[in-house]
Parts: C-alpha cells; sequence; structure tokens
C-alpha cells in the first residue's frame, strides 16, 4: 500500500489517534492499514454505534472514521450522541451508501465530512487533512 | 425483474472487485434462477427494504474466496480465517451500497440491512415477482457471483401513486 507523508497533531506533533467504528472486521483491518499509512496510530475500535460512544469517551481520539449501516446503533446516531457531548469530535463517516440524503443527515448530526466505500486511500488521505485543518500538520517523510 | 434495478448494481460489482483485486472483470453468464437457490460456497447476503425489496447474495466457492479475501486484505489467508467470510460480507455490503446509491439518485428509496453470512445449503424458491438474476463475474481470482432477487414494493407504489393524484 502506497506511503503517505505522515500527519501529526499540530500541537504536539504526536501522530494523529483515530477510532474505527464498523460492524466488518475487513473494514476495520482495512482502514487500520490505511491508518499506518499516514502516520497515525488506531486508539480504538468498535464495531457498533453504542461501543464507538463508549470508545470515545475512552480514547478521545483526534479523529473518528464511522460507518453508517451497524446492528444495535447505526452511525449517523452514534455521531449525533458523539457530537452533542463533545463538539469539537471530528466524525468522518465511512459507508457504502453514498446517497445525498444520507449525506445530509449524518452532517446535521455532526458529522465533519463523508467518504464512500470502497475507500481510495488517497482520498481518505485528503479528507483527513481538510477535517483537522489547523490541528494538523504534514510532517517530511515519504510522498503522497 | 427490470433492468434498471439490475444494472446498478452491475456496474458496482464490477467498480468494487476491480478496485479490491487490482484487475479487471468480466461478465460472464447471466441467467435466471427459478429454482431455490443453491449455496456454491462463502455466501453473504444483504436484504433491502423501501420502494424496492428483496435479496442480493454474493457466492464464490471456498478457494474462490480465499483468493479473492487475500487480494483485497493484501495478504495470504487460510480458509480457515474468519476474515475470509467478513470479507465476502463487506464485498456484497459495497457492492449494494454503491447500487442504492445509484437507485436512489433515480427517486427510489431504501433501507439497506447488515450483511449476513447464508450458512443454509438452500434458500428459498423465487416466485414470480421476486424472480433471482445470476451474474457471474470473472476475476483473474475466479468467479463471483451474484443473485440478486428484487421486487417493486406494490403498497409503496400505490401510496407514491395516491400521493401523485392529490
Amino acid at each position: 500500500m502506497e506511503q503517505f507523508s505522515p500527519v501529526k497533531r499540530s500541537k504536539d506533533g504526536q501522530p494523529v489517534r483515530y477510532l474505527v467504528v464498523d460492524d466488518s472486521v475487513f473494514a476495520r483491518k482495512n482502514l487500520a492499514r490505511m491508518i499506518e499509512t499516514f502516520g497515525g496510530q488506531l486508539a480504538g475500535e468498535a464495531g457498533d454505534g453504542m461501543t464507538a460512544i463508549t470508545e470515545y469517551e475512552r480514547t478521545h481520539p483526534d479523529i473518528v472514521l464511522m460507518d453508517i449501516t451497524m446492528p444495535q446503533m447505526e452511525g449517523i446516531e452514534a455521531a449525533e450522541k458523539i457530537v452533542r457531548q463533545h463538539p469539537e469530535a471530528r466524525i468522518v463517516m465511512v459507508s457504502s451508501v453514498g446517497y445525498q440524503e444520507n449525506i445530509v443527515a449524518a452532517l446535521q448530526r455532526g458529522a465533519r465530512h463523508f467518504v464512500q466505500k470502497p475507500v481510495k486511500p488517497e482520498v481518505l488521505y485528503e479528507v483527513i487533512k481538510y477535517v483537522l485543518g489547523e490541528d494538523g500538520t504534514v510532517a517530511a517523510g515519504a510522498g503522497a | 425483474m427490470k433492468m434498471e434495478l439490475i444494472q446498478p448494481f452491475i456496474n458496482a460489482a464490477d467498480a468494487v472487485l476491480a478496485q479490491g483485486l487490482q484487475s479487471p472483470t468480466s461478465i460472464g453468464n447471466l441467467s435466471m434462477d427459478e429454482e431455490v437457490y443453491r449455496r456454491k460456497g462463502v455466501a453473504a447476503l444483504i436484504s433491502v427494504t423501501g420502494d424496492i425489496e428483496g435479496r442480493i447474495i454474493f457466492d464464490l466457492d471456498p478457494a474462490t474466496a480465499v483468493r479473492v479475501a487475500s487480494r483485497f486484505a493484501a495478504s495470504e489467508l487460510p480458509e480457515s480465517d474468519d476474515l475470509v467470510r467478513e470479507t465476502v460480507c463487506e464485498l456484497a455490503n459495497q457492492v449494494t451500497g454503491n447500487a442504492i446509491t445509484a437507485l436512489n439518485d433515480q427517486g427510489f428509496h431504501f433501507r439497506v440491512h447488515p450483511p449476513v453470512l447464508h450458512t443454509l445449503e438452500h434458500g428459498s424458491k423465487s416466485s414470480e415477482d421476486t424472480e433471482a438474476l445470476v451474474i457471474c463475474f470473472e476475476t483473474a481470482s475466479g468467479n463471483v457471483f451474484m443473485n440478486i432477487a428484487l421486487r417493486y414494493n406494490r403498497r409503496r407504489q400505490g401510496e407514491r401513486a395516491a400521493a401523485g393524484k392529490q
């Protein structure tokens, strides 16, 4: 998999920490591999929306990558609950269902961005940089 | 079953397989399945409800499932690995999600349910309004079968027609 210039936290130069939420183990592993190529660190994983909320409280990640269609509690509802408690949360929805009303619903409930599956690493990389804004910095390293 | 419902699934499967396998795919056999569904190997089923209802099954023989999952995971997986079955489920999820997205843009509204492994040897027999179409995608890793049985939700159609008259 392609290596990207590492994205670090501006405040301390440490790797960006991610919480990956998806009911598919395969999808979580795939995203974890991409995070590694971005120079990031996996802070936690969850397989449903309920667990995502408790994992967010436990890990306080810099970025949440959240699937939409999941058992027990879907991603949009989980995102809304997290953002209600933590308005600073940066949640990127990652779903194969990318129609307009789904995207709008996610953004209205607090998600910062939307990436459609199958995820292209170069697309996710750009979204991560955009969502981090000034809180992220691209360190010198492997070129994207 | 109308082709307007099927084409988005074919396009999505072609795109998702080509990206995941990093090689082109071609459409092989296309047939109507009038008998009970018989599982070929590792199969994932996704149900959709809404304006159109039904199910989509992705079915790969065990050796192909291992090869496809290994390509998607970028590492060699043993047949016993749960990740093989997980990958087939995620493949079904991505194809269905992408197809539903295209159909939604045409005005159909759905709910996609999480994928489940189809562990039974047989499925239910297709009926006149839920006849199943089986499409074979030929890939470098083997054949991937997509079995689609969808029908228009008549109640929802009736509601829409009534709303249109008002």
